[in-house]
């Protein structure tokens, strides 16, 4: 028996009842609708992660005072006060770094001229912050080499404090009070919203200097950033680094005065949850599925038993055992393909309703498509092969004379 | 072209019972034989067997020569195929295609290309002498003397040696009875093996051989002309 044939046969039949057969298939529609939902809710969230890490700037190794687990999401012990100024040019010099950023960041209230006031956190940074954390500027300039030299009394707002504070106004070329010092705003960060639970509109960005002999009074460093040269030299840089530090600090290693995190661990451990929260989302809605390919089930007993006489027939004139099983898996095989079609169309609408309606971000991917409608042509063979036995092991006499 | 020896039949369910007490004979190539014998003989058990459809308890069963009373179900399926040809009281068309598609089915199972089967098909549905008009009307729109020609075409597509009818004007009237017997034996004219089993006079009487059952045992096999059972059933 030809393929096409199987094919034309088991349409043949399909649309022979084509409401019982629409109502049947139903069930798929519904399991396959919510299941790609839901991991499209999943792989939105997901996808949100990646760009709020991403958002950090890339290729970037943090290190922090302290130690740190990224497995448990224990992040350093922020008060830890190990890291100094001189720790940046032991990173600078290993192969692959790009650039070292050492930031001092403390919370304080700034105060425009016209009496406005905030509280938030001021970064103190060298020059390279911007290009690291990709921050690009709306207005004037950023602070440069000889601001950072000079300990000169500058500052870069964020979006919103910038609005906080002069609202309208052009802000570039105002003075604000920081801790009761006078700073020369001499640029505005363009919005770029937040990561990781930082709010980079939120910032005031500082030269270093600046921050550790007039505002925090202290030499540590909160943190480093690296920036390396390409992705596949951030373990070999972290590794490397983590040793000539701790050879500096002279501790041991296996008991560090600090941490090196890579964004690859943060994003991994992150993707963790959302993969967790994925696949707890899509076993709810797989029981839908299951409850589909009982239905499958069902239909399939029902119209084997219809057809036994007719079943019988083919086998009288030559249809063997396997042909007939063929022609009753591809039944609901088909059945369960054409409803998972059916059903990746209205996953598809409900995911984009979500997106629009409920604001959180979906993403259908391809790779759900694709297990969708494997997922579809397993559940039509396992719900199908029963069906599909009882039909091949009939005795054609017994079947011929069916009534 | 097929022999039986010695074959029974026994059917186990809660009591054992025997459709076939040791059976023999033959038939040629080309003969036309009518099985005959009151119900409960055995006839429908000898046609499932000398059809492929059933084997036989005991007892061996050649088909051209080949013992197939111990082939697989496949192998079964295979010689009904390619071998033989059904044609059975109640038509058992598909009610649901049309007669093209009917008489096409055995060809799909052959795996034989769409060409070759619409050629074959329209040969088969002439040689049953079935009016071109109705080709693709569906076949449970169909006259019972139509769909059973229909039957017919459909076992004969496959140009297998042997033909088995089991009452195949059972639910016609003489009339239309008669169109398909003669169709059969035109049929039968072209060199089919025919076999017929039935338990009507007017029918038997076309056979050049009756086979008469009773019992499950043979208790007469003889041309036609000197079958004396032929007078022990009803006209």
């Amino acid at each position: 028996m030809r393929i096409e044939d199987i094919l034309k046969e088991a349409i043949f039949a399909i649309s022979a009842n084509k409401i019982r057969s629409g109502l049947t298939i139903l069930g798929i529609v519904i399991g396959i609708a919510s299941v790609i939902a839901m991991i499209s809710i999943g792989q939105g969230a997901n996808l949100e992660i990646i760009r709020s890490i991403e958002g950090l700037g890339s290729n970037i190794l943090t290190v922090i005072p302290g130690a740190a687990r990224v497995g448990a999401m224990l992040y350093g012990r922020g008060t830890a006060q190990t890291l100094k100024e001189d720790d940046i040019n032991v990173l600078k010099s290993i192969d692959g770094v790009l650039n070292v950023v050492p930031i001092t960041q403390r919370t304080f209230q700034i105060v425009a001229p016209n009496g406005n006031n905030t509280r938030t956190t001021i970064i103190g940074a060298s020059e390279g912050i911007f290009s690291v954390r990709e921050i690009s500027i709306e207005k004037g300039t950023t602070f440069n080499e000889e601001h950072v030299k000079n300990i000169a009394k500058v500052a870069v707002l964020g979006k919103n404090i910038a609005d906080d504070l002069f609202g309208e106004e052009n802000a570039v070329g105002k003075i604000v009070r920081i801790s009761g010092i006078n700073f020369k705003v001499v640029g505005l960060a363009a919005p770029k919203g937040g990561a990781m639970g930082l709010v980079f509109d939120d910032m005031v960005y500082v030269p270093i200097t600046t921050m550790q002999k007039m505002l925090a009074k202290s030499e540590y460093l909160t943190s480093i950033l690296i920036k390396v040269e390409r992705k596949d030299l951030l373990p070999k840089v972290q590794d490397e680094a983590f040793l000539r530090l701790a050879e500096k600090h002279r501790v041991d290693p296996q008991n560090p005065d600090f941490s090196i995190i890579s964004q690859e661990d943060v994003l991994s451990t992150l993707t963790q949850v959302t993969n967790v929260m994925t696949i707890f989302l899509a076993s709810i809605a797989s029981i839908s599925l299951l409850v589909g390919g009982i239905g499958i089930m069902n239909m399939m007993l029902t119209s084997v038993t219809e057809r036994t006489k007719e079943i019988g027939l083919r086998k009288a004139i030559g249809a063997k055992n396997r042909e007939i099983l063929a022609q009753i898996l591809t039944e609901s095989v088909l059945l369960t393909f054409f409803g998972g079609a059916v059903g990746i169309f209205f996953g598809w609408l409900i995911s984009l309703g979500i997106s629009k309606f409920a604001q959180i971000s979906t993403q259908v991917s391809f790779s759900s498509i694709i297990l969708a409608f494997s997922v579809c042509t397993l559940i039509g063979i396992f719900f199908g092969w029963w069906p599909a036995q009882k039909a091949a092991k009939l005795n054609p006499i017994e079947a011929l004379r069916y009534e | 072209m097929i022999e039986c020896k010695n074959i029974t039949k026994v059917y186990k369910n809660e009591v054992e019972t025997w459709a076939l007490r040791g059976v023999s004979f033959s038939v040629d190539e080309g003969e036309f034989v009518a099985i005959i014998g009151p119900s409960g003989s055995g006839k429908s058990t000898l046609m499932h067997i000398l059809g492929c459809l059933d084997t036989p308890s005991s007892g061996q069963y050649f088909f051209e020569g080949k013992e197939v009373s111990k082939l697989s179900e496949d192998e079964l399926a295979e010689i009904r195929k390619k071998k033989v040809g059904f044609v059975f009281q109640m038509y058992n068309l598909l009610p649901r295609a049309t007669v093209f598609k009917n008489v096409e089915l055995p060809l799909i199972y052959e795996g034989l290309p769409k060409k070759e089967r619409e050629e074959r098909v329209k040969q088969a549905l002439k040689l049953a002498a079935f009016p071109e008009e109705f080709w693709f009307h569906l076949s449970n729109q169909l006259s019972g003397g139509m769909q059973q020609r229909v039957a017919i075409a459909r076992a004969l597509v496959n140009n297998p040696k042997l033909i088995l009818a089991d009452e195949p004007t059972g639910n016609l009237d003489s009339k239309t009875g008669d169109v398909v017997l003669k169709t059969l034996i035109d049929l039968n004219k072209r060199g089919h093996t025919l076999i017929i089993v039935t338990h009507e006079l007017y029918v038997a009487k076309y056979a050049r051989r009756i086979i008469a059952l009773r019992d499950g045992q043979i208790i007469e096999d003889a041309p036609k002309e000197k079958a004396k059972s032929l007078k022990l059933i009803k006209e």
